[in-house]
């Protein structure tokens, strides 16, 4: 649910916006690589948990059915590679990572829903380098937020939404939030996530 | 249980008196991923860089203290050891003063191992670090009791209903007490057996059964956890002699043939042939092994989700 505090300043996508915008990343992949990659099903999607998960799992299904060919998925959770742990007063809530297949030599799109501070990516760069060596990794976000702190840029963004620190984007998946869309919303300061803010590690949040 | 918890409301671990089941179900379901993390080609995560945490034991042990530097070290955590042999302690010094020493040299996370009860508790109160409880005296060992839980909840998902025995020495067991406490808050029911000499009285009020007889407490038994029998103490005569032990309350194989859904636990070290036949041991429903296994992974837990707590001043429930 969108949060009481919040006020919306506008919604960027509904549901079927979303699913359209999927459908064209969807083929945006298997454009970026060569027919090779594709048939010889090196290629994988990697969801970041929580909601990357979700859009990956869609995004798999769709290049599937367009492709007729077996793509690999995986799920990762980057909490453990923060780099955070001196400015936090409670420590975020470790998820799964499941990646079963061949980390080497495998072309890999990491799946988020926001791209913001980049942080994040950095963390699950260095988990994924850690389970092997990927030939490639790319970046795919639903919405590129901007205000980047560290020099990371997405391969395939669904929208790019420049925002200030006020603002939050919130993704929202039916899997996962009983409700689907992409809105803009303003936070209150004290209730801000952001990596430049003291009180950043109070809450239990990525980005 | 209500809502899941995502963080502890504790910030040191000295026993798991204090613990709801819901804190106990975050550190359990944070294990369960963290072995995951032991499983990879590079068990070994950066969480914990640039903190550094100190193995205070004042008492002798193998297994926990490799299992807490293991952990430590798959967290990326700066460890310093000491041991009380060949240090300061046997000049004379107090447990206060090796603490306030330590404490200056900055250390963020401690871990101790004290002959004493409430060794761990004084520290807390000594230094501003977080405290881990590696057992203190007949109190508790609380990182033992969770790597049994999560040991337990591999055989079976749900602790609700399940039976669970503690076999041995009840009355000088911190192992006993904690996994009493933790395994009857997850809705487990204990039966707690011995003889009456080492079974203190009145600890059926904890909401335990207690029996003397072994096949009360084997009988429709899941789990059947052994103690050790301390044979440092024999000469307490809390019995007449280990034969005489072993003969009465000793697992045998054809307990394990008797029962054949029974697993077997125990915390470690083994006395071959006295609380544990030799085949019992070496028997494939004895997941001994995956209990030390399990340690590493349930003390990343307890270290990780504690390491959150270091900023003193932010935390209103000290505990």
């Amino acid at each position: 649910m969108i949060q009481t505090e919040d006020h919306i300043k506008a919604q960027l996508m509904d549901a079927a916006d979303l699913d359209r915008t999927l459908s064209r990343m969807a083929r945006e992949v298997t454009e970026v690589f060569e027919p090779s990659t594709l048939s010889a099903s090196n290629l994988a999607l990697v969801g970041m948990q929580t909601r990357g998960v979700y859009l990956a799992r869609r995004l798999h299904r769709k290049i599937r059915e367009a492709e007729n060919t077996s793509v690999n998925f995986g799920i990762l959770d980057a909490t453990l590679y923060r780099d955070d742990v001196r400015k936090r007063l409670h420590q975020p809530l470790v998820r799964r990572t499941e990646i079963l297949f061949d980390v080497n030599n495998a072309h890999i799109v990491l799946v988020d829903d926001v791209l913001f501070t980049g942080r994040t990516v950095r963390a699950a760069l260095d988990a994924l380098l850690d389970l092997g060596r990927p030939s490639t990794i790319r970046l795919l976000v639903l919405v590129d937020r901007g205000l980047r702190e560290l020099p990371l840029q997405a391969d395939i963004v669904g929208r790019f939404v420049p925002t200030t620190l006020g603002e939050e984007v919130r993704v929202k998946l039916q899997e996962y939030d009983k409700e689907e869309g992409v809105w803009l919303v303003n936070v209150p300061s004290h209730k801000r996530k952001n990596g430049n803010n003291p009180d950043f590690g109070q809450r239990v949040h990525k980005h | 249980m209500t809502q899941p918890l995502t963080t502890l409301r504790h910030r040191h671990l000295l026993g798991l008196a204090t613990y709801s089941p819901e804190e106990i179900a975050l550190i359990l379901s944070t294990a369960r991923e963290f072995r995951e993390v032991l499983r990879r080609q590079i068990p070994r995560v950066p969480s914990l860089r640039g903190l550094t945490v100190v193995n205070l034991f004042f008492e002798p042990s193998t297994r926990t203290r490799i299992s807490f530097e293991l952990a430590e070290k798959r967290l990326s955590a700066d460890t310093v050891n000491f041991a009380s042999s060949g240090s300061s302690v046997s000049k004379g010094e107090t447990l206060k003063d090796t603490a306030r020493n330590i404490e200056a040299m900055k250390v963020d996370i401690a871990v101790i191992r004290h002959r004493s009860p409430g060794a761990a508790y004084f520290l807390t109160q000594c230094i501003d670090a977080v405290v881990l409880n590696a057992g203190d005296g007949a109190h508790e060992h609380p990182t033992q009791a969770l790597l049994d839980l999560l040991t337990i909840s591999d055989i079976s998902p749900r602790f609700d209903g399940l039976n669970v025995s503690i076999i041995g020495d009840i009355m000088h067991s911190r192992v006993a007490r904690s996994n009493l406490y933790s395994l009857t808050k997850m809705g487990v029911n204990v039966t707690l057996c011995g003889p009456k000499t080492m079974i203190p009285f009145g600890i059926s009020q904890f909401g335990c059964r207690v029996t003397h007889r072994l096949e009360e407490a084997l009988e429709g038994c899941d789990v059947a956890m052994a103690l050790r029998i301390q044979l440092e103490r024999q000469d307490t005569s809390l019995y007449p002699s280990l034969r005489e032990y072993h003969n009465q309350f000793g697992i045998k194989p054809e307990h394990l043939d008797r029962y054949p859904s029974l697993r077997i636990m125990h915390p470690g070290p083994v006395n071959r042939g006295v609380e544990l036949a030799s085949e019992v041991v070496d028997h494939e429903r004895a997941v001994i092994l995956d209990q030390v296994t399990n340690g590493v992974a349930t003390r990343m837990a307890c270290l990780y989700l504690l390491a959150g707590g270091q900023n003193p001043a932010s935390l209103a429930e000290i505990g």
